[in-house]
């Protein structure tokens, strides 16, 4: 037994060391020359002799310290400037970060781990969708705004067509208005279901990614059988819709209803009560009701704030105020507080349509305005009326009369408003989109500043920022 | 000669003839009937105030044409009246018009639920405004797209740089007389002027 497990028994302990300083010797001189190609012998030391990780004397040229990768150089640190900086640092998060949900830069200055100061930088995404507006008509707008809040496309539609309505000064049918209810609020669904699928995983609850993917698709799986496609749909159009809802809605809709709602539970039985959740979202990133007013924030933010604004209630629109539903508050105004209201709205927006669902008016689902709404292919044949005002309308476009308007609609980020100036002509002379992300993406340093490193990506998350939307 | 970007967005002709005079308003009584609206511009001379209704909605909101030289008395006079809610600041070009370039805000009254849009115009030979972004800190980017977008300048702005567009990049693409695709496209064989 004991001529096995202890070899070196018998060997003096000197020796022991002795052979292990010869060997750490033989690396130590191999990277010496190796390394800095000086043929003088550095001080030896034991220890952290590990090679080329090892640390060298404190009095080694600076210059070769940075060459091997010792030293960092930074340039944000001007040699000339005596102030002392202390542990500041700048450090850029994006544009190409996972978390910024897009291509956001943030450039922060650090002070150990505390934030100092952030400022966002935009514009990586900028493909001047505002500039295209003016040269697209109303009728080929819509496809150009779906896609600039690509996460709510009906609702970039429906501000669109509402804003050249109140141009045409006219009103749509009633079931054109119930459908686009349902859809909006279908949309508000799947986006804020993205929002939590995203800010779970962005504070390291990686099941609520799938989770959250996992009922969204439900959604756009309707998405996909209305509109035939699974995004930016140009589905709303100035006058109605582009067609009516397909067989079997109901079914559908009430399927889906059920699916996320199940859903939605499981979300709160596995975060409600998650204490590294809890940790992670109370008190960090807040926001007060008066930082919401001035820097326009709204939407879910705002109302996590405490900011009762919703314009569903207070300037309603598509005759959502016959349908009954609450407004979810928050009172601290905290990333905590944006979730439980997001949360909340989504039940919100599953009662608003199941009340679409039982109260469907039937009749046309676009205006039969023929200045708007070409004719049905059949009436072509029969009528020179018909033709006459089917050729106007695709050789010109829509006229709308000279005016400036301004129509917004709820979004699932905020307030998304669609100001458009028309000379007359069939395409609007100015279009100036007012996006909430932008809004939300300006107030990142009122939620980042004095905060930890860590809780930036929560703050970021909460705020649900859209790059297409900021940039445009 | 492809470096050459083709759209110079500052050179534009003399065009005196081409001009309509936009019209402004004749100072007169307040001119709408909606006292929070008329609490709000009531004091500042030659406002032109009028009444929109929504597309399928019985909301309404206020726009209200201001003289460029009371812009920022007329965002004041808003927030003191109950206008405390920013929402959107935008700029736009009327080509051929003079005035030129038009600002507007736009600001909520929460409590009594009313949306006042404020426009005003400035002129192209001085596309200077003073800046609101000390009123609503909210303005700061907003001013900046405008800046970036258009070229109106906002006097007092803390940092009027470009937002959307890159440093150094020429000209402000939403004025009208910034053509369309007028950048250069590089190939990987060459480079072709469109």
């Amino acid at each position: 037994m004991s001529d096995t497990t202890d070899l070196t028994a018998d060997v003096p302990a000197e020796e022991v060391e002795e052979a292990s300083v010869s060997v750490a010797e033989e690396r130590r001189a191999a990277h010496d020359v190796w390394v800095s190609g000086t043929e003088e012998r550095m001080p030896f030391a034991t220890g952290t002799d590990e090679g080329a990780q090892e640390m060298l004397p404190s009095d080694i040229d600076p210059a070769l310290a940075i060459q091997e990768g010792i030293e960092v150089d930074d340039d944000y640190v001007d040699e000339d400037d005596d102030h002392d900086f202390g542990d500041r640092q700048i450090i850029n998060m994006g544009p190409q970060h996972p978390s910024t949900h897009g291509v956001l830069r943030l450039q922060m200055e650090l002070e150990g781990e505390t934030v100092v100061r952030v400022k966002p930088i935009i514009g990586y995404l900028h493909t001047g969708m505002e500039k295209t507006a003016e040269t697209l008509n109303y009728a080929q707008g819509a496809t150009n705004v779906t896609r600039m809040d690509y996460l709510s496309p009906f609702h970039n539609e429906l501000a669109y067509s509402l804003t050249v309505e109140q141009l045409l000064g006219i009103d749509v049918p009633p079931r054109a208005n119930a459908i686009r209810v349902l859809m909006t609020e279908l949309n508000r669904v799947s986006s804020h279901l993205l929002w939590a699928a995203t800010q779970g995983m962005d504070i390291g609850a990686l099941s609520m990614m799938i989770y959250g993917w996992r009922e969204r698709e439900t959604c756009l799986d309707f998405f996909e059988k209305t509109t035939g496609l699974r995004m930016n749909h140009n589905y709303i159009r100035v006058g109605g819709v582009a067609a009516d809802l397909p067989d079997g809605w109901r079914d559908d809709v009430a399927s889906l209803i059920t699916t996320v709602s199940r859903g939605v539970d499981e979300y709160e039985q596995l975060l409600n009560e998650n204490p590294i959740f809890l940790d992670r979202t109370m008190g960090v990133g807040v926001i007060t009701p008066k930082e919401v007013e001035q820097f326009g924030i709204t939407g879910p933010m705002a109302r996590a704030s405490g900011v009762n604004w919703d314009l569903r209630k207070e300037m309603p629109y598509c005759g959502i105020d016959q349908y009954e539903f609450d407004v979810p508050l928050g009172k601290y105004g905290d990333v905590h507080d944006r979730y439980e209201v997001r949360i909340a709205e989504i039940r919100e927006s599953l009662k608003i349509v199941e009340q679409v669902m039982d109260s469907m008016p039937s009749g046309d689902y676009r205006t039969e305005d023929r200045k708007v709404t070409p004719p049905p292919r059949k009436r072509i044949d029969e009528s020179m009326e018909a033709l006459i005002h089917h050729f106007k309308l695709f050789t010109e476009g829509i006229a709308v009369p000279p005016g400036t308007a301004y129509q917004a609609v709820e979004g699932p980020r905020g307030e998304i408003g669609c100001m458009m100036i028309s000379k007359g002509g069939s395409r609007p002379w100015r279009m100036h989109w007012r996006a909430p992300s932008f809004a939300a993406v300006q107030a990142l340093p009122v939620m980042m500043t004095d905060s930890l490193v860590a809780d930036v990506v929560a703050s970021l998350a909460s705020a649900d920022p859209v790059l297409g939307d900021v940039d445009r | 000669m492809a470096d050459e970007p083709v759209n110079k967005t500052d050179d534009v002709p003399e065009m005196d003839e081409m001009v309509e005079e936009h019209a402004t308003s004749e100072p007169e009584t307040p001119v709408t009937d909606d006292p929070v609206v008329a609490a709000a511009l009531g004091e500042i001379p030659g406002v032109l105030v009028t009444e929109h209704d929504q597309a399928s909605s019985d909301a309404t909101y206020h726009q209200a044409i201001v003289p460029s030289e009371s812009w920022v008395d007329a965002v004041v006079a808003a927030k003191d009246a109950g206008f405390t809610f920013f929402i959107d600041l935008y700029a736009a070009d009327h080509f051929r018009e003079a005035p030129r370039f038009e600002v507007g805000i736009n600001l909520l009254n929460r409590r009594e639920r009313r949306r006042l849009i404020l426009r005003t115009r400035v002129p192209y030979d001085a596309p200077t405004l003073p800046t609101v972004s000390h009123i609503f800190a909210g303005a700061n980017f907003y001013e900046r797209e405008a800046f970036d977008l258009l070229g109106v300048e906002f006097t007092g702005h803390p940092d009027l740089t470009r937002i959307l567009l890159p440093d150094e990049w020429e000209g402000h693409p939403l004025r009208k007389d910034h053509a369309v695709g007028a950048i250069p496209v590089e190939f990987k064989a060459g480079s072709v002027d469109l």
